[in-house]
């Protein structure tokens, strides 16, 4: 369909960005805003998932290390603008009344170093990953528990070291946000807004890498890496660049989610963390542009409003939703309207690109 | 790499342009900046909505009903609502019946923020009960303080905090850990073992204990930690083997205490020579260690064997109410009292506005008879009077009270009166506070 209208998805991230940069802010209260910022932080993640496993056929089971790397560095940066300059945050005064501020911490007092942090920490972390990974043709299954194994592995190391980031309590109680106060009712719109902009700008890359000889040949590279790898590309190369791109947009998206949820903890970078992550992209659709987003803002909504009226309730709701996609429609719910959208538009259903075979 | 990009000019440039005007909106409405509000931390933008219009008043609670926590948050939520039901059947609050709103914390702590905010601001509720892991109250904290919300907490925790927004009805460390240690020292103890789960509580706790066991004379031999949802102490309760400690101070909360007392008897340790105090085992938790637990100590402020008239109504109310486990404990008679104490604020104040009932509170002379006794409120840090109490498990898992303070203790989460915590500290973290 991007041969036929190569700019339909434009005019539909446009709708979207006026949804949610304008109707959003004029309808809906400041509670419903701020959640919603909140799965934008996620649909961000989702995103790159989308690149990643949907487009790249790499199952990425652990997405929480790069949102976590992300809302860490940003945790860091707002717990001591909120100490003040030269002080200690409060609960390191709590575990070790006598003790100093850790070395690593020390940078992130910076803003600038914080940004700069928020992105390139995830995009180097995996590209050594990436790089050793696919270089060794590291794929499938094999890859998909490696990745989980990380974000274990990145939450039990932060839950172990309580005096140096907070342990399983995480980091919370941020007062200011680059300068503004976070209390303010505009000031919390505008880092909605920010969040939103930058769920936009996640799905422009997308969109743009998807129309790329880069998005053809990591489409390729999903369906028949050897074919690729014979035809003189280098298919790890393919793979990393899109793996890189999604650590980026995970890393942001969890930078952005400290300052609207208020907190971080472990929990939401570990295992089942990660796994919300996919459930929500592969709800929506993985392959499609629009499908990750929308699966992870649903997603986030089902767990604010069905978990307040049916707690754990909501678990076995999405379980279920998740085990019906995947058997009936795999492609996921977008890819329901993309075969409406083709048997309106053409005369004869244009075959559904999905993945058939994600875990050889 | 041997990708190469097609043109695509145009529309990176429409990429660009798109991502400049949408960052211009974003951007364009700013608000506060730091130094433009006069005293930032304090400022609460929203007023209040609690509506008192109707002959109902709104209030919620807040408990993990999913999650690790589950198994001692519900039977702090059904408590609740035993107290609310009481209180209905009794008239209601200043004539308004109370209207529950339920909310699961999930054992999620950004999650006991989303729901806090949702209960204050879309539910509109006078005040929120619930919470039970430091974590939990560390993550709705500022958003109470935030939207000057009503909070309260109903479980022992480690101090060193107060909130105009939030009131204490479990002790501070002072009231439990401090008695607990005195209670040591009188046995005589010279060696003592610190075993704890990973978090806030243990680790504060643990660093008030060793400063205040240097005072008492009494060594720390050893201290251990291990994460919340983990169960596997052997290599820890091996080290306490080692160090032959006179005695174990138990700062593990939630179900990780049976792995250690798994560990505890496998190492061949009993309580005739190697005894344990807990400040996380009650009635509730001691008849599921998987394991006899009778001789091992605990340290609270209410035990169901108090033998009170108030006692024994909160007793005989509670094991005949739907869905009742039978025993009572200290977190759930905290947070039975917590729906009195904000009934006395209110009725005192004649207003459900937290101004008026904070104003209410510094006025001072609120008392309840609490099943655990008469309890005082006071009305600077928020936290009431309480006697503290030790336990020795029996055969029944029902705690014989062995040692008991001479009279209510006054709360000081702050330890002011404790001239061997250190000033410069508690001036940190007062000021940290705010």
């Amino acid at each position: 369909m991007t041969k036929v209208r190569p700019w339909l998805p434009l005019i539909g991230i446009g709708v979207f960005a006026v949804l949610l940069l304008l109707v959003v802010p004029a309808t809906l209260s400041m509670h419903w805003i701020n959640n919603l910022g909140k799965y934008c932080c996620l649909a961000m993640a989702a995103v790159g998932i989308g690149l990643a496993w949907g487009r790249g056929g790499m199952l990425v089971l652990g997405q929480g290390v790069f949102f976590g790397l992300g809302a860490y560095c940003m945790a860091m940066h707002l717990t001591l603008e909120t100490a003040g300059p030269g002080r200690l945050p409060t609960f390191m005064i709590l575990y070790d009344p006598l003790g100093d501020l850790p070395a690593f911490w020390e940078p992130f007092r910076s803003e600038l170093f914080t940004l700069l942090a928020i992105a390139f920490l995830p995009a180097i972390v995996a590209s050594v990953l990436g790089y050793a990974l696919f270089k060794r043709r590291v794929k499938g299954a094999y890859f998909a528990i490696l990745s989980q194994a990380l974000a274990v592995a990145l939450a039990v190391l932060i839950s172990s070291t309580i005096r140096e980031t907070g342990g399983d309590t995480g980091l919370s109680d941020f007062k200011y946000f680059f300068g503004f106060t976070l209390s303010d009712d505009t000031n919390k719109l505008m880092v909605y807004a920010i969040a939103a902009s930058l769920l936009i700008v996640c799905l422009l890359v997308a969109w743009q890498l998807r129309r790329s000889r880069l998005g053809e040949l990591l489409v390729a590279t999903r369906d028949a890496e050897e074919r690729v790898r014979f035809l003189g590309y280098d298919p790890a190369d393919v793979k990393l660049v899109a793996y890189v791109v999604a650590a980026v947009m995970a890393g942001v998206g969890g930078a952005m989610f400290v300052p609207i949820v208020g907190i971080i903890t472990p929990a939401e970078l570990g295992a089942s963390a990660s796994i919300l992550m996919i459930a929500g992209v592969a709800l929506g659709g993985r392959a499609s542009l629009f499908g990750p987003a929308l699966g992870a803002i649903a997603v986030g909504w089902g767990q604010s409003s069905l978990g307040s009226t049916w707690p754990g309730g909501w678990v076995y709701v999405l379980g279920l939703l998740f085990i019906l996609v995947t058997l009936f429609i795999p492609g996921g719910l977008a890819s329901v309207f993309s075969r409406v959208w083709s048997v309106r538009r053409r005369p004869r259903p244009a075959p559904v690109a999905v993945p058939e075979v994600v875990l050889r | 790499m041997r990708i190469t990009s097609r043109r695509r000019g145009t529309t990176v440039v429409a990429a660009t342009g798109a991502l400049a005007a949408i960052t211009a909106l974003a951007l364009s409405g700013c608000g506060d900046r730091a130094d433009s509000t006069a005293e930032p931390g304090a400022t609460a933008t929203s007023t209040s909505c609690i509506d008192t219009s109707g002959d109902t008043i709104k209030l919620g609670f807040l408990n993990s009903l999913t999650g690790g926590m589950a198994i001692s948050e519900k039977t702090v939520s059904n408590v609740l609502h035993m107290a609310a039901d009481e209180i209905n059947a009794d008239g209601g609050i200043l004539g308004k019946k109370i209207e529950y709103v339920q909310e699961d914390g999930a054992t999620d702590w950004p999650t006991f923020a989303e729901k806090t905010d949702k209960l204050l601001t879309q539910d509109c509720v006078g005040a929120i009960f619930g919470g039970w892991t430091s974590s939990s109250r560390k993550a709705v904290k500022p958003v109470v303080e935030e939207n000057n919300g009503l909070f309260f907490y109903p479980v022992q925790y480690e101090g060193l905090e107060s909130s105009p927004n939030i009131y204490y009805t479990g002790a501070t460390t002072n009231q439990q850990i401090l008695p607990a240690m005195d209670f040591l020292a009188s046995q005589g103890v010279k060696t003592l073992f610190l075993a704890g789960s990973d978090y806030v509580f243990p680790r504060t706790a643990n660093a008030i204990i060793k400063l205040y066991a240097a005072e008492l004379g009494i060594k720390i031999v050893g201290e251990e930690y291990v994460p919340l949802d983990k169960d596997d102490w052997t290599t820890q309760v091996a080290k306490i083997a080692e160090a032959k400690p006179d005695f174990i101070f138990n700062t593990i909360n939630g179900s990780s205490n049976v792995g250690f007392i798994k560990a505890y008897y496998d190492a061949g340790l009993t309580p005739a020579t190697t005894p344990i105090i807990s400040v996380s085992i009650a009635e509730e938790e001691a008849p599921s260690m998987g394991h006899e637990v009778t001789g091992n100590y605990a340290s609270w402020n209410y035990f169901q064997s108090i033998e009170s008239p108030a006692n024994a109504k909160f007793i005989e109310d509670w094991k005949a109410y739907p869905g009742s486990s039978g025993v009572t404990s200290d977190p759930m008679e905290a947070a039975y009292i917590s729906l009195y104490l904000y009934k006395a604020l209110v009725e005192k104040a004649d207003s459900f506005e937290v101004d008026d009932i904070n104003a209410a509170a510094a006025a001072g002379g609120i008392t309840i008879d609490a099943p655990e006794g008469p309890v005082a409120l006071d009305g600077e840090n928020h936290h009431i009077s309480k006697v503290g109490h030790i336990g020795k498990i029996n055969a029944d898992n029902q705690f014989d009270i062995v040692w008991s303070s001479d009279a209510p203790i006054e709360p000081d989460p702050y330890l002011k009166k404790s001239d061997w915590f250190p000033a410069d500290v508690r001036d940190a973290l007062v000021a940290a506070a705010g």
